[in-house]
């Protein structure tokens, strides 16, 4: 899942002390089960702004809500009514970085701001953990090293690792820090397939990443009108 | 003719590929540069270790510092008649900058380059400089694709996209080796790929366990990867107990065994309260550890040389290759 973590409410409220009617919104999918913009945070983050402005003497109208996703229109649109609706003047996101630009896409002239910052995307190794495992690098190559990614999991993202700052399974950077390398030569070793590694990954081709420019999925089938006129 | 028929058969050139071609036991110094303008300290430094080694490498921005560049070091130091080993980190270029600058570096002259990932840009000197630990890496290509890479301008005359190119660099390509990294039974199949890449010749991180870089070291000579690359084993000089026990503690692949460690703390102790006896005995027993250690890398089959690295003490340099028995060096001729 996507990985978040809630801003500072300091920060936070620095962005939308200046307005008058403002909607804090949570993201029910990742951000509520990294615990980072669900429900509850939606009230942890909504008292602490009723408490920051009162003391300061202020009258603000704060409302809440929590969509289920806000990265699908079908949960977004009602969303962008209500703000037109109610009147909202500033919208608080708790949804990862998608939903604030999807949001932001929506709602014109209403400002939207994250109040959260979205980390990665990674599971829950434990609770209360969570660790980043894939990149989204747009050309999956975990069948070369095990399952487990170099490029999400390695700090230099090399495809020959690993490299000379491997130390008792951590990296160099850290002793915190695994060296994504071990793991995917101890995976291969316990798989009994090790001798792969020995073979030359050539440069890839990073194209497919964020480095090829923004990237977008299209499904023929699910698309409902010609693609060419979707863009314009 | 003979010397024509000599330089048809080397791939660069480079003395540092003449001195290996003709069976010497090579020398490379480490050369590092300043963290400012001064071109003077790299040719000071170059003064004071002419003649000393066959090579000598320029870091790269070592340990993640933003240090006077490694081609223009380079550069700096063949004025004074030395021979560079230029340093090419993957961390600070994309294969784009990477090969613009081996192509300048080409045409500047430069005919040796060791291609390494590169420290973290975490590292900032382990902490005692602040560095640019937000800086934004790259690692476009890792080490061994650079060194394909590399490979592929010099043999093949094609740049790594596929372009051709009509004057190729003729390098002496390099990468380095961590013989006692973790986890240990990759680092032999991780020097193969080093070689079927392209590496000409291998400096490895500084070696200290003697014993167990021997026992490494048979394995790639059963392997035959020694007949196929030159390895120069990489000699840290120590200058302290403080020291030794850092590279123990914290350099990745350095181990030193606790013999060297209490050999030292002994010299340490011995010096009493008197701080400058007791810095310069240990300076003292660092050299004599080093020598040491180069005489015994000397008898380890498949070594084909060394690598020496005095950080930010070049000047004790000479006389450990002096006591090393390893000067003069061998006479540098001019082929072509």
């Amino acid at each position: 899942m996507i990985v978040a973590e809630r801003k500072p409410l300091s920060e936070i409220k620095s962005f939308i002390e200046n307005y008058k009617k403002i909607l804090i919104v949570g993201c029910g999918t990742c951000a509520t089960v990294c615990l980072a913009g669900g429900e509850s945070e939606v009230k942890v983050v909504a008292s602490g702004m009723r408490i920051g402005f009162l003391k300061e003497d202020r009258e603000v109208e704060i409302l809440e809500d929590c969509i289920t996703r806000q990265c699908e229109p079908e949960f977004v649109t009602p969303l962008v009514e209500r703000v037109k609706n109610e009147g909202v003047e500033a919208v608080l996101s708790l949804g990862c970085g998608v939903g604030v630009n999807f949001l932001a896409d929506k709602l014109e002239s209403v400002p939207v701001f994250p109040g959260v910052n979205t980390e990665f995307f990674g599971a829950a190794i434990e609770p209360g953990v969570w660790v980043e495992m894939c990149a989204g690098c747009g050309n999956c190559i975990l069948h070369l090293t095990g399952g487990i990614c170099p490029i999400a999991r390695c700090s230099k993202s090399i495809l020959n690792g690993p490299c000379g700052g491997s130390q008792d399974g951590k990296c160099e950077i850290s002793p915190d820090v695994d060296c994504g390398w071990n793991l995917i030569v101890e995976r291969m070793k316990k798989m009994g397939t090790l001798h792969r590694l020995e073979e030359i990954v050539p440069p890839r081709d990073w194209s497919t990443s964020r480095h090829g420019g923004p990237r977008r999925v299209v499904h023929e089938e699910l698309v409902t009108q010609p693609e060419a006129e979707a863009t314009g | 003719m003979i010397e024509d028929m000599d330089t048809a058969v080397l791939k660069s050139g480079s003395n540092l590929e003449r001195v290996l071609s003709e069976g010497h036991f090579a020398v490379t110094v480490e050369i590092g540069p300043p963290m400012d303008s001064n071109g003077e300290i790299v040719l000071e430094k170059s003064r004071l270790l002419k003649g000393m080694a066959d090579a000598f490498n320029i870091t790269d921005n070592q340990t993640g510092v933003v240090r006077l560049s490694s081609i223009a070091s380079s550069v700096l130091i063949m004025k004074e008649g030395l021979e560079p080993v230029m340093q090419m980190t993957c961390r600070d270029r994309n294969r784009l900058a990477i090969q613009s600058d081996i192509l300048g570096a080409a045409a500047l002259g430069i005919r040796n380059c060791l291609c390494i990932a590169g420290d973290h840009q975490s590292f900032g000197a382990a902490g005692k400089l602040k560095g640019h630990p937000g800086a934004k890496n790259v690692y476009d290509i890792d080490s061994i694709q650079l060194v394909a890479a590399l490979k592929g301008m010099r043999d093949d005359g094609v740049q790594q996209g596929g372009d051709s190119l009509e004057k190729r660099p003729q390098l002496f390509i390099g990468a380095a080796w961590t013989p006692l990294g973790d986890p240990i039974e990759i680092r032999p199949l991780r020097l193969k790929k080093k070689v079927e890449a392209g590496a000409d010749f291998i400096q490895t991180q500084g070696v200290f366990d003697i014993d167990r870089f021997r026992e490494q070291m048979k394995v790639i000579v059963d392997m035959g990867l020694h007949e196929r690359t030159a390895i120069l084993a990489g000699i840290i000089v120590p200058k302290n107990l403080g020291m030794l026990k850092y590279m123990n503690s914290s350099v990745a692949g350095v181990s030193i065994p606790e013999s060297l460690i209490t050999r030292m703390e002994h010299v340490r102790s011995s010096a009493g309260d008197d701080k400058k006896k007791a810095r310069e005995d240990q300076e003292e027993e660092g050299i004599k550890i080093t020598v040491e250690l180069i005489e015994h890398v000397r008898e380890i089959p498949g070594v084909s040389g060394v690598h020496i690295q005095a950080i930010e003490w070049e000047h004790r340099v000479p006389e450990i290759l002096k006591r090393a028995g390893l000067i003069p060096r061998p006479a540098l001729h001019k082929g072509g």
